[in-house]
């Protein structure tokens, strides 16, 4: 005997249900009975992903490929494969706004449904409202190329995965970027970098890691505060015209970025010596900025394109069945769509690393990040997942979260993004005790006794 | 006080003033409500992104720009005409905060409109002027600048022109002096709203297409009235010349004090600043530099 699922999930879509009065007539009928207990036939083995995403709002644009390229990952397992080992991928959406209070909201409607996978809300404000709460649940939060720094430290933060880049490291890599571009980072000796940075907690997390940096490498560093949204600057690029720098990182985030690169025009200073950071990255980014925009580098975790095995795939399997996500099919292999498909990727390679250990069938959260620390993707498992070149690797371990992403460097050229480096590794030697006392500071200040390797390899069923 | 850069203050002091002028357009929308119909429009911001968005949703389905721009200003033209009669009319001689929470509420009705009829995808946006600098006794000044200026210069010539010598703009001050005794004179107070909501219309297309050329055509175009809002406290709410002198002052002294005092704070002060350069000058003289001082009886 089970019970009908709840018939009015409220973050379903309400026109698939309603589509006529007869469909209205018979969803009343089953809405009279869904509360008595009845017969039903054995569920076809699920794991659920339960997607905060944000559609609308000031931020749609991210979101829509993201979850976009999300979505479709999963479309292409189901419909290529019949989900994970017999396992079928099920989602939901609710949507955001990309607003915290409603990413919140999202998370407790949401909470409920069984056999949850891992939560993605794409979203450094939601996800910190977040930790506490999966901490409990159990379930892991996936934060992919965000989110605390420290979250790296799985001793510290069991369920929480800034996967291939935190922020840190992402800073170290920009400055080996540069280093490249000088000839070496010995060269950096006397250089001027300035940080245009967004001004909120996203944007400051950065600060002592570039300054720490200058100092190591000798540079002189200038850190700028755009105040959000961003999309006044003239005052903040004139102050670096009047500095001279050798080059600007930007640190923005959505308007903020392609008001930096109109403002650099308009103030004189060179598009090419400008360094944008991962969030600064996107073709909505530099589409607004024009012809200002041309020449900009970027760095990124995945190249953009669609020339990638699995994009193919993706458009002759999903969207030729009709169920891609994409109302604009311009956008696939944007590169909001490709993170979203890389994002993909991983959360379905953790499930099948944890199946090989817990077994074909639905994993409980626990199970998954057992999956996650394991999640060990080199550049051949890459390749034969279809994605060669389009993101590098990956090796997540029980006690490091973020698993060693490695960053390429893209420009634009007026029309789209092409890689102009290698992959680079930032400096992790560095960087790790820093992120160990960042841990260890907020393990003492919630109480929390740090795991051990025995520890991570339980998991509850 | 030997090192002081003189020119580059200059150079802030230019920037700053033709930043203004870009606020002072966004302003000029709420005055031309609020001078004849006593409402502090908030939806104009989302009217703006509206506007522009239509344009260059229109632009990218193939249509000439002359007639993206006819077919939009006809849309603002409606859509101002359409919140007169729907939202406002029925709201007549209900207090100012219903009026306000009105336009609030209006605001986002309209913004989501905007995304659900043209998608939420971000836009660039060339009106065919050149956002690059040239230089005038070693201060670096923007062409899209001086355009933005240009137009605003023109379209308050107009608007004081048409207030000033037109039978309609008579009206208008007629009704933005006193309501009442306008409607006792004859004069049809619903097709004078209509005219100036479709007039503030107009204006955030001009206002939407010019911060759509600068910051994209996104979502954020609706945050624009926050630069706006403190223009209108400093210049008063019911003040055309007043939106323009506020607009200077507040860009300037905004660009002066980021520059100056921001690093003493740790930067990012513009923001606020502007706010706090407002709220003083609202303790000194309420009804801002040119409002209209009311005098009520007791």
């Amino acid at each position: 005997m089970t019970m009908i699922p709840f018939l009015f999930a409220p973050w379903r879509p309400a026109v698939s249900y309603f589509g006529s009065l007869r469909t209205i007539a018979r969803t009343a009928v089953l809405a009279i009975s869904f509360a008595i207990p009845i017969a039903a036939p054995a569920k076809a083995a699920e794991q659920y992903f339960p997607l905060q995403s944000y559609r609308v709002g000031p931020y749609a644009a991210g979101g829509t490929g993201f979850f976009g390229g999300f979505i479709d990952y999963l479309n292409l397992v189901n419909i290529r494969d019949g989900g994970v080992n017999g396992v079928k991928l099920t989602w939901d959406e609710c949507e955001t706004q990309y607003e915290v209070e409603r990413g919140v909201e999202c998370y407790e409607r949401q909470k409920s449904h069984p056999a949850i996978a891992a939560w993605n809300p794409l979203s450094v404000g939601i996800a910190y409202a977040m930790i506490d709460r999966i901490a409990q649940d159990k379930t892991p939060l996936i934060t992919i190329n965000h989110g605390r720094t420290d979250s790296t430290d799985g001793r510290v933060f069991p369920y929480v995965f800034p996967l291939l880049l935190n922020p840190y490291s992402e800073t170290s890599g920009i400055i080996n970027y540069i280093a490249g571009k000088e000839g070496g980072l010995d060269k950096l000796r006397g250089k001027k970098i300035v940080v245009l940075y967004h001004g909120s907690p996203y944007g400051k997390e950065t600060i002592p890691i570039y300054e720490l940096l200058a100092q190591k490498y000798g540079f002189t560093v200038s850190q700028i505060e755009v105040p959000h949204p961003g999309n006044e600057q003239q005052a903040q690029w004139l102050t670096i015209r009047r500095e001279k720098p050798d080059f600007v990182v930007l640190r923005g985030w959505g308007v903020m970025n392609p008001v930096a690169l109109k403002t650099a025009q308009k103030t004189g200073f060179p598009v090419d010596h400008i360094v944008g950071n991962v969030w600064s990255n996107s073709e909505e980014d530099v589409i607004p900025a024009g012809s200002a925009a041309k020449g900009y580098v970027a760095i990124t975790t995945q190249a953009s394109g669609a020339e990638y095995p699995v994009l193919q795939e993706i458009i002759k399997t999903v969207y030729g069945a009709g169920k891609g996500n994409l109302d604009d099919k311009k956008r696939i292999g944007s590169v909001y769509h490709n993170l979203g498909i890389v994002n993909g990727i991983l959360n379905v390679e953790a499930i099948r690393i944890a199946q090989e250990k817990f077994g074909h069938r639905t994993l409980t959260g626990d199970e998954v990040r057992w999956g996650f620390e394991h999640l060990r993707l080199d550049e051949v498992r890459v390749a034969a997942l279809g994605a060669k070149g389009l993101f590098h690797s990956i090796n997540v371990t029980w006690d490091n979260h973020e698993g060693d992403g490695r960053v390429t460097f893209q420009q634009w050229d007026g029309a789209k993004w092409k890689v102009v480096s290698d992959w680079i590794s930032p400096d992790w030697a560095l960087l790790r005790p820093i992120i160990e006392k960042s841990a260890a500071a907020y393990a003492a200040e919630h109480g929390i006794t740090p795991r051990t390797a025995a520890d991570a390899e339980t998991a509850s069923r | 006080m030997l090192d002081f850069d003189y020119s580059f203050l200059a150079e802030v002091l230019v920037g700053g003033l033709l930043s203004g002028v870009m606020y002072s357009l966004v302003a000029i929308g709420f005055v031309l409500i609020y001078k004849t119909s006593g409402v502090l429009n908030f939806a104009q911001g989302a009217m703006l992104l509206f506007a522009a968005l239509t344009f260059v949703s229109l632009v990218e389905r193939g249509a000439p720009f002359a007639l993206a721009l006819l077919i939009t200003f006809a849309i603002m033209v409606a859509l101002g005409m359409a919140i007169e009669r729907v939202v406002l009319r029925p709201l007549v001689n209900k207090p100012p905060i219903t009026l306000f929470m009105a336009t609030l509420g209006l605001s986002y009705v309209i913004e989501g409109a905007a995304q659900l009829a043209w998608g939420t995808q971000v836009h660039g946006l060339d009106l065919g002027i050149d956002d690059t600098p040239f230089e005038v006794a070693g201060i670096l000044i923007s062409k899209f600048d001086l355009f933005a200026a240009a137009v605003a210069a023109t379209m308050v010539a107009f608007l004081t022109a048409f207030f000033r010598y037109t039978r309609i703009g008579l009206a208008f001050r007629a009704v933005a002096d006193d309501q009442f005794a306008a409607f006792a004179v004859g004069l049809k107070l619903p097709r004078i709203w209509a005219t100036v909501w479709a007039a503030a219309g107009a204006v955030a297309l001009v206002a939407g297409l010019l911060w759509g050329a600068r910051l994209g055509v996104q979502f954020s175009l609706s945050l624009v009235v926050l630069k706006a809002l403190p223009v209108l406290v400093l210049g008063g709410f019911d003040s055309i010349l007043g939106a323009i002198v506020a607009g200077l002052l507040i860009g300037a002294t905004e660009k002066l004090a980021e520059v100056y005092i921001g690093p003493f704070f740790g930067g990012g002060i513009e923001s606020w600043f502007a706010y706090l350069v407002a709220l003083a000058f609202l303790l000194v003289r309420p009804a801002g530099l040119f409002g209209q001082k009311i005098v009520e009886r007791a």
